[in-house]
């Protein structure tokens, strides 16, 4: 049994008088203790909102989240509000993509720190100091005790991460959900916060969601990876089956799209066409198609099934994947 | 923070310069010039000239200036054509009224105003919202006289539940100590005296404060609303904290930073206001006296009144600055 | 790749920027603003509620029943000891303190107070628009001369806007004598450097924006970059504070006369006036003032419904 099992996952946004918006649209994943999981894809593929319905932190107003999120064996879309504000930030932590616009300006870091540590673990006065001081420690801030009563525009970009780090480990999470966390900082700082994370996935045991459009730091981190578009996971296998072998269109342009050194000089890059927003509903039929290379009618006749067709628990949703030539033949 | 306070200090000069230079040249710009202010419309071309000398009025403007800024350092802010006496006494005497009606008012716009603006928001779109967005969108755009004006005749004239009038009733024999009448009555241990005067204290000052009430609340509101979706409140919802820790510390902590600059602008307007709504209570404070003035063309006075409102703005206006750089660590000068 | 095609590509980027921010900024914007306008409920009430101010101020005064200035029933009104008539068939508000019909008072006095609030509102405007697209264009393209000119120019109009804006009215009053144009003027002058700062805090932020940037870099002339991309695309604001500063005026203007300094006794009525003289019977007459009072205050909202309506719509953080 996992430790986070997501089944068909869906959220609607729908305003007043405004036609609803489907962001997730039955995603399926698991993640297992110790385990780090990667939710790719561009911006407006989902993984972000499907982060914030895990951690129950989408507006109530206007949001409707279907199917099931079991963490631990309970239904985290059906607890009660107050039980899983019990669980936040003790069990299920998280970290954002903005580190400055994701700390209060106005409150010293220390504050910051310590009340999550009075509100799960009840530390007060100075023990919880001490153990904000640790934990800014552990995370590799230097000169902790001065840094408690720094405000965050005091701290350097990586800093930042690393104070917010901090509080999310605070308790010992047993799942710890990150939202692009290097996205904002600059290549050197990526690489230090990206070690620091799998420092704490490797000594506590810790489960890692990684929500990234970075296929670098998917390659440097993930275990799983799923691939999102539109809504839908498309692809979903182990690091290397899926870096040796990118099956469905969407993930193999993906990563032709990096340029390599490898390349002979003077090939062209070969972007993905268009944008997210040239998509057909799922319904309809596969929503990558008015990007694809590869498509054909069939692709318009209805949602594709998640198929294996390399390896056992290499998913991909597609109905013409792209497979090596050689195996095409035979 | 002393430095802050120094080179605040410091940049006021030249405001108050500028200030003191308009205010020269409006007050030769008024028809007939000091001379027919002095004398009255009906002065005789003699006497003008008689007066003109002896004010050094025919010496060169720069001379004039001078003269005029110098006064200014000595708080000799001239005579009051209407009461015959200086008009820096006639300022002192009636601050206080000014002061407390000023300061009832603010509190009162701010006890109701945070509140209701954060209410309002955090039940966006629901009725108490509603209410309190187009109630202080009523509020700004009713002429303040005429609220005040309302305000009397329902509940002094036809109920009777206020005065209509004045500071204290006559026959309280209330002993004077600080001009504040509220406080006075506490000091001397006359409570009825400071009963009275809240009574007296009330209508004037919710007239006065309307406006700032209706800022007040469309601002928490405003910034509450914003605060409300900004990440760091997402973080502090995904620690887990308790609904009164995020509210409290996190979401109005911040929302309010903006509403403190607002209470520093809306002085300004309160000290308009002062004048209209002291006027219609017969308050007792500048505010009345400006109105007589005007009626009056007591220039000495209206001068006076302007280079002294326009010091207090400015110094309530440090005094902001001051807290905010305070309540806002951003700001905070190491 | 030669260096002359590279040249042409960073150009024709620039371009696409510079094309990018005209489409999405300038017309659609303001095509998405008047269809969130046309969705609002408070911009539809304030639009019909100045509408019909509007038609009442142009023709007021042909349908009004009576002259408004023709004491008719002022024997009536003294015969009964200076008593209140009320409303009545022949008088649809009763009569003023000299026997003048109300009703028609209040029509014909539209269109002052509509005068009173759009002259008022253009001084300020026109005024405040010189002095701020001066101190924004000297600000963002004038170099460091530019700058001290801007500092100057601010400093200026920090001075008046430190003033209580009564006070800078009671000011000008005082010298320009009593009449309408005294308050009009004297209301003007208050928006002054509300326009300036207003118009050069926006131009500023255009200032910095990226599309000027390219545009500066593809040679375009200082005064062309100012006039056709940093000035249209600052003027949202400036639209939405003219709406907004037509009911200010209108209730400053009242405020003045209160304290005496409109015409006291106006050929043409004013809704600001009539109040004033009617705040005298208050006590025992309370309806006289009503009139007037309640049509200002509707005024006012009608202005402050459509600017704060029009300044949502246009608000690029409420854009989604």
């Amino acid at each position: 049994m996992a430790l986070l099992n997501v089944d068909q996952l869906s959220v609607t946004f729908g305003g007043r008088g405004r036609k609803d918006s489907i962001a997730v649209d039955g995603v399926s994943f698991t993640v297992d203790q110790g385990q780090v999981v990667g939710l790719v894809g561009e911006s407006g593929c989902g993984k972000s909102v499907t982060s914030l319905a895990l951690m129950g932190l989408l507006p109530e107003k206007g949001v409707k989240v279907g199917g099931r999120v079991e963490f631990d064996g309970q239904d985290l879309l059906t607890i009660s509000r107050r039980k899983l504000r019990d669980m936040r930030g003790s069990q299920l932590a998280m970290i954002f993509q903005d580190p400055l616009s994701s700390l209060n300006p106005v409150i010293p870091i220390g504050i910051q720190v310590t009340e999550i540590l009075q509100r799960h673990r009840g530390l007060k006065g100075e023990a919880a100091r001490k153990e904000a001081a640790d934990l800014l420690d552990r995370v590799g801030i230097p000169d902790p005790r001065r840094r408690l009563k720094e405000y965050p525009h005091q701290l350097s970009g990586g800093m930042r991460q690393r104070a917010l780090i901090a509080m999310a480990v605070a308790c010992a999470p047993r799942l710890l959900i990150a939202d692009e966390p290097t996205t904002a900082l600059d290549v050197t700082i990526q690489a230090q916060i990206l070690e620091l994370l799998k420092e704490l996935v490797d000594q506590e045991g810790t489960a890692l969601l990684m929500i990234t459009h970075d296929l670098g730091v998917v390659a440097g981190i993930c275990d799983e990876v799923n691939v999102l578009y539109a809504g839908r996971a498309v692809e979903s296998a182990g690091r290397r089956e899926l870096f040796a072998a990118p099956t469905h269109p969407y993930a193999h342009g993906l990563l032709g799209s990096i340029p390599r050194l490898d390349a002979p000089r003077g090939e062209p890059l070969r972007p993905i066409r268009g944008s997210i927003n040239d998509k057909i509903a799922w319904a309809d039929g596969c929503a990558f198609a008015p990007r694809c290379d590869y498509y054909t009618m069939e692709c318009l006749t209805g949602t594709p099934e998640l198929t294996e067709p390399r390896t056992a628990g290499h998913q991909v949703r597609c109905v013409n994947p792209v497979l090596p030539k050689a195996e095409v033949s035979a | 923070m002393l430095r802050l306070v120094v080179r605040r200090l410091l940049q006021l000069i030249p405001t108050l310069l500028g200030l003191s230079v308009l205010l020269f040249l409006w007050l030769n710009r008024l028809p007939g010039g000091p001379a027919s202010a002095i004398l009255g419309e009906r002065a005789t071309e003699a006497e003008v000239t008689r007066i003109n000398r002896a004010l050094g009025l025919d010496e060169p403007v720069y001379v004039q200036y001078w003269r005029f800024l110098k006064r200014i350092f000595e708080l000799d802010l001239g005579t009051s054509t209407q009461t015959g006496q200086p008009v820096w006494d006639e300022f002192v005497l009636r601050f206080p009224a000014t002061v407390e009606l000023s300061v009832a008012a603010i509190v009162i716009a701010v006890l109701v105003g945070i509140p209701l603006g954060y209410l309002a928001a955090r039940h966006r779109g629901g009725w108490l919202d509603v209410a309190s967005v187009s109630g202080s969108l009523i509020g700004i755009c009713i002429p303040v006289f005429f609220l005040a004006l309302m305000l009397k005749g329902i509940f002094a004239v036809e109920l009777g539940l206020f005065p209509s009038y004045g500071r204290l009733s006559t026959g309280l024999d209330a002993t004077d100590i600080t001009g504040f009448a509220t406080l006075d009555g506490l000091l001397t241990g006359e409570l009825d005296a400071t009963w009275d005067a809240i009574m007296h204290l009330v209508l004037p000052a919710v007239a006065l404060a309307s406006i700032p009430l209706a800022v007040i609340v469309r601002m928490t509101r405003a910034s509450v609303l914003e605060v409300l979706g900004e990440d760091y409140i997402r973080t502090a919802e995904s620690k887990g904290l308790d609904k009164r820790v995020v509210r409290g510390r996190h979401v109005l902590r911040n929302a309010l930073l903006p509403v403190v600059t607002a209470v520093g602008l809306l002085t300004g307007s309160l000290l308009s206001g002062a004048v209209l709504t002291e006027s219609v209570f017969s308050f007792g404070g500048i505010g009345s006296f400006i109105r007589t003035s005007i009626d009056a063309r007591d220039y000495p006075v209206l001068v006076g009144f302007i280079l002294f409102i326009a010091m207090v703005y400015v110094l309530i206006n440090l005094l902001v600055d001051l807290a905010y750089s305070i309540i806002d660590p951003r700001v905070r000068v190491h | 790749m030669t260096t002359l095609t590279k040249r042409a590509d960073k150009i024709d980027r620039l371009a696409e920027l510079t094309q990018q921010t005209e489409s999405t900024s300038g017309a659609s914007l303001w095509r998405e603003a008047l269809r969130r306008l046309r969705n609002s409920k408070m911009a539809i009430i304030g639009a019909v509620v100045i509408g019909l101010f509007v038609v009442m101020a142009i023709v007021g005064p042909w349908v009004a029943p009576y002259s408004p200035t023709a004491q008719t029933w002022r024997g009536e009104v003294f015969a009964n000891q200076g008593k209140f008539v009320g409303m009545r068939g022949e008088n649809w508000f009763g009569l003023d303190h000299l026997g003048r019909d109300l009703f028609s008072r209040m029509l014909v006095g539209a269109r002052q107070t509509l005068l009173v609030g759009v002259v008022s509102m253009l001084i300020g405007l026109v005024i405040g628009a010189v002095v701020g697209i001066l101190s924004g264009a000297a600000a963002t393209l004038g170099g460091k001369v530019g700058q001290r000119i801007d500092t100057v120019i601010m400093r200026i109009t920090d001075l008046m806007l430190s003033l209580p804006s009564l006070l800078l009215a009671v000011s000008v009053a005082a010298v320009m004598g009593q009449s309408l144009t005294t308050v009009m003027i004297a209301v003007g002058v208050v928006q002054i450097p509300v326009f300036a700062r207003l118009l050069r805090g926006s131009m500023l932020a255009q200032g910095g924006a990226d599309y000027v940037l390219a545009a500066k870099a593809l040679g375009i002339r200082k005064k062309r970059i100012v006039l056709t991309q940093i000035l249209p695309n600052s003027l949202s604001p400036v639209i939405v504070q003219a709406t907004l500063s037509l009911a200010t005026a209108i209730i400053e203007a009242a405020a003045l006369s209160y304290l005496g300094l409109g015409n006291p006794d106006p050929a043409i009525p004013e809704w600001g006036v009539m109040l004033s003289q009617a705040q005298r019977f208050f006590d025992n007459e309370p309806m006289m003032a009503a009139y007037p009072a309640v049509g200002i205050i509707i005024t006012a909202l009608g202005f402050t419904l459509l600017g704060e309506a029009m300044r949502e719509a246009l608000d690029p953080k409420l854009r989604g």
